[in-house]
């Protein structure tokens, strides 16, 4: 037997699939941080990328800052923020938001950038406050640069997650990092695909929000 | 009435669009104005409702400063066509029309209903409501602009090149439109064109602009024609190229009006009126 076919066995036994530390738990434990991550980074980057795009200010900046993020080697922040902070969810949690963060922002200011400065002047004109211009007109047209934001900030958290168990949290890495030490490449395999699985899920799920997004603001 | 003195405007690239503008545009009248692209038509316009702030001068509206008057108010009682009609892509064509109201607070049935009665007025049937501003034609959606114009009831009007975009027929249909709104509404008009027909056919106050927007003429439609004020107003009239000067031609069936390359503009029916204005 090769090894694909071989984690596919591994996968399909039940007493890997089941339980605590099963192939179940660990997905969920993945996905759940994935989007704890992804939110965070929401709650951060996506009103400062409304102030940049609808002020027109602090573009440079921005831009600049989240470039360097990009360039962190994520396992170097998770080894950092592990050693002053312990082992557990924080480390991993401060990278893979750290991770989030550029995408999101740059979802967030090139949506309200994107708009066609003509529809803003006339939504001024109509006698709309700059509050009413930014969430009437600016943030509904801006919603399908957003979720791109989103989508590609979820596909890089959720195979980076896999980082989390490399400093005592859960997640499928627990898998990698175990296979790795016992050279049991079946279920090193076995994590990848399902990572690979519920990447493809969540692209679905985005896929389908962003066409919805689309339709009901035309902007297809 | 909108009184403009002394008004001057500089962008910050050091364009300097209009330059020392004085002008009265008195109650319930329409006033154009005309000149060509470029002139600062659309600039005069803004400062009405202080979508641009005059870099010096006055802008009144009766007894009130606009400067002193916070923009967003003010915009939202002063009605503004749009060069480029300025339609929110998101939103259906009812809601567009609303947009005003809605904002004002006034009930979305309520508004919705205002929304419909305007679409009747400038001729867009009901079922057009419901569309999306792009799948609507251009001359569609002028009239869409037009009636969110005025579906605040507002007293001013601020109409830049609302017919811009549409073929010559519909383009003489809406102004027909037009006029019959004004006589009911009796609104203050200030509207904007670069087509000088259009312009003696909806003013009863003519301003004709030269670069700057400097006052080349203002009149009414007659005085303009009939004695132009120098060679620019001419040009501009097209009185040098004879675009304005009818013949009369008598034919079996009645007297045909013939422009000045010989073709027929029109025919003549009955006696010339006696001019209400003059
Ligand atoms: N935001 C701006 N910044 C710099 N220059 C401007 C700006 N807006 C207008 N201008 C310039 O000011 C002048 C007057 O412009 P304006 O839009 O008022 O002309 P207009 O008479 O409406 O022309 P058109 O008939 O083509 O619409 C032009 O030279 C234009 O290039
Ligand atoms: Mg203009």
């Amino acid at each position: 037997m090769n090894y694909f076919t071989q984690a596919l066995a591994w996968i399909a036994d039940p007493e890997n699939l089941h339980g605590d530390g099963g192939l179940l738990a660990r997905s969920w434990e993945q996905i759940w941080y994935t989007l704890l991550a992804v939110l965070v980074a929401s709650v951060i980057a996506i009103p400062l990328g409304y102030l940049v795009g609808h002020t027109g200010r602090g573009r440079g900046l921005v831009v600049a800052t989240s470039g360097a993020a990009r360039a962190l080697p994520t396992l170097g922040v998770v080894t950092l923020v592990g050693l002053i902070f312990g082992i557990g969810l924080f480390a991993p949690m401060v990278a893979l938001v750290l991770l989030a963060v550029p995408s999101v922002l740059a979802g967030a200011y090139a949506g309200v950038e994107a708009i066609d400065p003509r529809t803003k002047d006339a939504a001024r004109s109509m006698g709309m406050s700059e509050w009413q211009v930014l969430t009437k007109v600016e943030i509904p047209l801006g919603l399908p640069l957003l979720i791109g934001g989103l989508r590609s900030a979820t596909l890089q958290v959720v195979a980076t997650a896999t980082l989390a168990a490399y400093v005592g949290a859960g997640g499928l890495g627990r898998f990698l990092f175990l296979g790795l030490k016992t050279q049991d490449y079946p279920q090193m395999l076995a994590a990848a695909l399902l990572v690979m699985v519920i990447a493809l899920i969540l692209e679905g799920a985005y896929e389908l929000a962003e066409r919805q997004a689309a339709q009901r603001l035309r902007t297809h | 009435m909108i009184r403009f003195e002394d008004v001057s405007k500089s962008y910050p690239d050091g364009t300097e669009a209009v330059r020392g503008f004085t002008l009265e545009a008195p109650t319930g009248c329409t006033t154009v104005l005309v000149g060509s692209s470029g002139c600062g038509k659309t600039t005069l316009l803004r400062m009405v409702n202080r979508m641009v702030d005059p870099t010096s001068g006055i802008v009144w509206i009766d007894d009130e400063n606009v400067a002193e008057v916070p923009p967003v108010p003010l915009r939202r009682r002063i009605g503004y066509v749009m060069q480029n009609a300025g339609l929110l892509p998101h939103r259906l064509v009812i809601d567009n029309i609303a947009t005003v109201p809605l904002l004002n607070g006034v009930p979305k049935a309520e508004a919705h209903r205002r929304a419909s009665e305007l679409m009747e007025l400038v001729g867009l049937e009901p079922r057009m409501g419901k569309r999306y501003p792009d799948q609507l034609s251009g001359g569609q959606q002028q009239r869409v602009g037009v009636a969110r114009g005025l579906a605040a009831d507002p007293n001013i009007l601020l109409m830049d090149e609302p017919f811009g975009a549409v073929d010559p027929l519909v383009r003489a249909d809406l102004q027909a439109e037009l006029l019959r709104i004004q006589r009911e509404l009796h609104k203050t008009i200030l509207f904007v064109t670069h087509d000088i027909a259009e312009a003696l056919a909806l003013g009863d106050q003519i301003v004709i602009l030269a670069k700057g927007a400097r006052i080349a003429q203002t009149g009414t439609p007659q005085e303009v024609v009939a004695e132009p004020a120098d060679s620019f107003v001419a040009d501009f009239l097209g009185l040098g190229r004879g675009s304005l000067d009818l013949h009369l031609r008598e034919t079996p069936t009645g007297t045909l009006v013939l422009d000045a390359h010989g073709r027929p503009a029109g025919r003549l029916v009955g006696e010339s009126r006696t001019d209400a204005t003059a």
